[in-house]
């Protein structure tokens, strides 16, 4: 579809006190095209859209609309000129329906009183048309994320967005709801709709967009069309080096299990079990991944074995030590570490500093105390030390954690749990969010880590990691560990069937 | 069955009941003591009005986000304020202005504080207090007289019904004004442009910002009116139930009404309800007291409505959920 020009920005340059975000980006968006800007994090992406919204006020450059030159200076401008935004953190009033929440600031009204009737139908029409299934009057905080993207993205058509931003729209999502979000967003191209998507997965972009562009410190660094590339070079171009995109790793050599759960149940409050009779074992040097559809116990199974969930029934050892249950500190005295799912609200204290964040697991001890105080020197010195070594981008130890990116705070995570005498690794969804570089990095440390004869359970919902990662595979569906199957054997499609539970059988443990 | 079920699902099964059961009580003690049931009653009314215009107060802040723990010492200096006018023009409707002007005024300075200076919100409303205490302690003085105070105005046939005539339509007017404001503020909260506006302002300051309303102005102006509406309150006390000033006469009403606030959940027809059951209270409390009910210390009686304030918000305060982003200020990106 070669169509005129919808919105185009040149030469933007936008500085922040340190950094230059955008550095003459020239853009153009086709009418009732997709067009994907890819980067990894902190490449300027957000930055330049903030910029396209009236968020941000650029320091040079041009914004042109249906080729006019548009000044932008509030979002309110934007939506004047059609422009839609669903941020990567929902602007929705959690309290509020689904009508409340979209006409909310455009309400149809008669002499202040607001026409709710009247507003509800414009909604379902709306939803109707765009085939964007929602219920007008469900409240906002019940419905699932996928659902409120929908309202986000209606939100910004009951304005009548001819081009609609979406600002990594699939990184809070399912791989279902990911599906559907696509089947939307052609629905939308097909109405004519001009779509921005931004995301660092390459996979997604190869498969929605018409044309991609790539941005890499700020800077475009190329263009191209799904159809003229491949992931490879994609990720070249982003990272501005070879990337690895498959895991290099040898055989494993097991030993002895390092950790074993034995018929764990944990029964959820609304009477059922949220995890069924589970039973695994870990061996040194090995990897066993743990894969299944999100919301199959995955979350309550690691909560639980890392000591910060009450479990009902069941016994999990360490080194053939019986360990107390609900007791994360005897966890890790015992060896463990614990990658979690959450990384900013169970991995780290973010208004900490990263020199906090280093010792949570080992601030009561030498050398970090000298009796009844901290030991200041000692804990600065091994922070130093630590973001040396794994690498860590920052400018100071002394900063809070939240300034860092999503994957330097995983790498500070990983300093952290991986520092100490570790025998066993909880890795939940241990690459969620990251970018190429950054996965490269931590599939890297993981195979490192094997290989120097720790136990890992990896815990993930990316079905590509775990066939990587993996030395064994454990499939849960409904809280059970359906099947467990050595990784060589394994195929996409047997995981695939046994994760939608169509297939329930329990294959010898390799 | 059914029936029963839709009530519960609509939350309204609680106040029903409730209601239901006073009813009931209500007409039995009228059949068996028509003079002390309705004066209990007229008590309640009375004794509820201040209670319900300072929660009204603090909902319209607390929608659009300012905790406003400063109704009690609005509600001072405007009693005290409304007063003194009184004293020098002798003219009420120039009193009550006055006073609800100061209630409006302190408001101002809880909003500069709050969303311009971005100070923590409970500091400020105790600022309110400690200078409205202050201010009202040093400047009056004792034997001050006045024209008078309102006087009730009978509606007419209405006032001819029995028990209800009597205990609805004649009152004075800041009375009457207290129960039409629930309504309006009611409406206006959940059915206009401006409470859908305020409520987002209250939740998601972020999110009405980015769909261009204005969360500085809309703060400032719930802020200034509930303001008004607590100097309205203030006006109440010494210009229509009591008739002079006494030095701390709030007595702890402006934090009564905060509790009200919560336990009727943010909306005016809950609070009306929650300020009626704390009238009562204190009617009852009067009640005993006169008639000699109880062999024990008159102190001990006086505690009734400020014990039931506690065991209602022990009990029921809990489920309650306050907006969402109250107490903090807004700052743009």
């Amino acid at each position: 579809m070669a169509n005129r020009p919808i919105l185009e920005t040149k030469k933007i340059t936008k500085r922040f006190p340190g950094v230059l975000a955008n550095k003459d980006v020239d853009m153009v968006l086709n009418e009732g095209e997709i067009l994907a800007i890819l980067g990894e994090n902190g490449a300027g992406k957000t930055t330049l859209l903030n910029i396209i919204y009236g968020l941000y006020s650029q320091d040079e450059g041009e914004v042109f609309v249906y080729g006019e030159k548009t000044s932008i200076n509030s979002p309110h401008d934007a939506i004047n000129q059609g422009i839609g935004m669903v941020h990567q953190h929902f602007m929705l009033v959690p309290v509020f329906n689904v009508t409340e929440n979209i006409i909310l600031g455009s309400e149809i009204s008669t002499a202040g009183v607001l026409n709710l009737k009247k507003a509800r139908h414009r909604v379902a029409a709306l939803s109707d048309s765009y085939g964007l299934e929602v219920n007008p009057e469900a409240i906002v905080e019940d419905l699932p994320v996928g659902v409120q993207q929908r309202v986000e993205i209606l939100k910004a058509l009951y304005r009548e967005a001819r081009i609609l931003i979406l600002d990594e729209p699939t990184a809070v999502l399912t791989p279902q709801e990911i599906e559907d979000l696509f089947r939307v967003m052609r629905e939308l191209k097909s109405k004519g709709v001009s779509i921005i998507f931004i995301s660092h997965k390459l996979k997604e972009v190869l498969e929605i967009a018409d044309r991609i562009m790539v941005m890499r410190r700020g800077e475009v660094v190329g263009e191209t069309r799904p159809n003229e590339t491949s992931k490879a070079e994609l990720a070249n171009m982003m990272v501005g080096r070879e990337v690895l995109l498959k895991v290099d790793k040898g055989p494993a050599h097991p030993t002895d299990a390092v950790f074993e759960i034995k018929d764990l149940v944990i029964h959820e409050d609304d009477h059922r079990n949220a995890v069924e009779r589970v039973s695994l074992e870990v061996r040194g040097g090995e990897i066993l991944g743990v894969a299944g559809v999100q919301g199959n116990g995955q979350t309550e199974l690691a909560e639980a074995i890392t000591g910060l969930r009450s479990i009902t029934s069941g016994e999990i050892y360490i080194d053939g030590r019986k360990m107390p249950a609900a007791n994360p500190r005897a966890l890790t005295e015992n060896g463990m570490a614990h990658i979690p799912e959450d990384r900013q609200k169970h991995g780290l204290v973010l208004p900490y500093p990263l020199t906090d964040n280093l010792i949570l697991c080992s601030y009561y001890k030498r050398p970090f105390v000298k009796g009844l105080t901290r030991n200041d020197d000692a804990i600065e010195e091994y922070a130093k030390r630590l973001i040396e070594s794994f690498d860590i981008r920052t400018p100071s130890p002394f900063i809070p954690a939240s300034n860092l990116s999503g994957g330097n705070q995983q790498k500070l995570i990983v300093a952290r749990e991986l520092s100490r005498d570790v025998k066993v690794l909880i890795a939940n969804q241990p690459t969620r969010g990251l970018d190429v570089g950054s996965i490269e990095y931590i599939h890297r440390t993981l195979v490192e880590m094997r290989d120097n004869g720790v136990g890992i359970l990896l815990i993930s919902a990316e079905l590509d990691e775990i066939m990587s990662l993996s030395d064994r595979i454990a499939v849960m569906y409904e809280g059970e560990i359906v099947a467990t199957l050595a990784a060589k054997d394994a195929t996409r499609e047997e995981l695939g069937l046994l994760m939608a539970g169509s297939k329930k059988e329990t294959v010898p443990a390799a | 069955m059914n029936f029963i079920t839709y009530l519960r699902t609509k939350k309204l099964l609680l106040p029903l009941s409730l209601g239901l059961l006073g009813l009931v009580i209500v007409i039995v003690s009228y059949l068996n003591n028509p003079q002390s049931t309705q004066a209990v009653l007229g008590s309640t009314i009375r004794q509820s009005t201040p209670i319900i215009l300072g929660a009204l107060c603090g909902i319209m802040c607390e929608r659009a986000g300012i905790v406003n723990i400063g109704i009690e010492g609005q509600m001072l200096l405007s009693a005290f304020i409304g007063f003194m006018v009184n004293v020098w023009t002798g003219n009420l409707f120039i009193s009550v202005l006055a006073g609800m002007a100061t209630g409006a005024l302190l408001g101002l300075l809880l909003a500069f504080v709050s969303v311009t200076l971005k100070l923590d919100q409970i500091i400020g409303g105790t600022v309110i207090n400690i200078l409205a205490l202050g201010l009202t302690g040093y400047f009056y003085t004792a034997g001050l007289t006045t024209s008078g105070k309102i006087q009730p105005i009978t509606l007419g046939s209405l006032a001819q019904i029995p028990l209800i005539g009597p205990v609805l339509f004649r009152n004075p007017p800041i009375t009457y004004t207290a129960i039409i404001l629930v309504f309006v503020l009611q409406f206006v909260l959940f059915k206009t442009t401006w409470g859908l506006r305020t409520r987002a302002v209250g939740e998601h300051p972020r999110a009405a910002d980015t769909l261009g309303i204005n969360v500085f102005s809309t703060r400032y102006i719930n802020t200034i009116l509930g303001g008004a509406i607590a100097g309205l309150a203030g006006a109440f006390l010494t210009l229509e139930a009591v008739g002079s000033f006494e030095r701390a006469m709030t007595n702890g009403r402006g934090f009564v009404a905060l509790a009200v606030m919560i336990f009727g959940k943010w909306s005016p027809i809950g609070a009306w309800g929650a300020s009626l059951l704390f009238g009562f209270a204190n009617a009852m409390q009067t009640q005993f007291q006169f008639m000699g009910t109880f062999n024990i210390p008159h102190q001990f009686i006086g505690m009734l409505p400020y014990l039931l304030t506690i065991i209602v918000l022990a009990g029921f305060g809990g489920r309650a959920r306050p907006p969402a982003a109250e107490g903090s200020p807004y700052e743009k990106e």
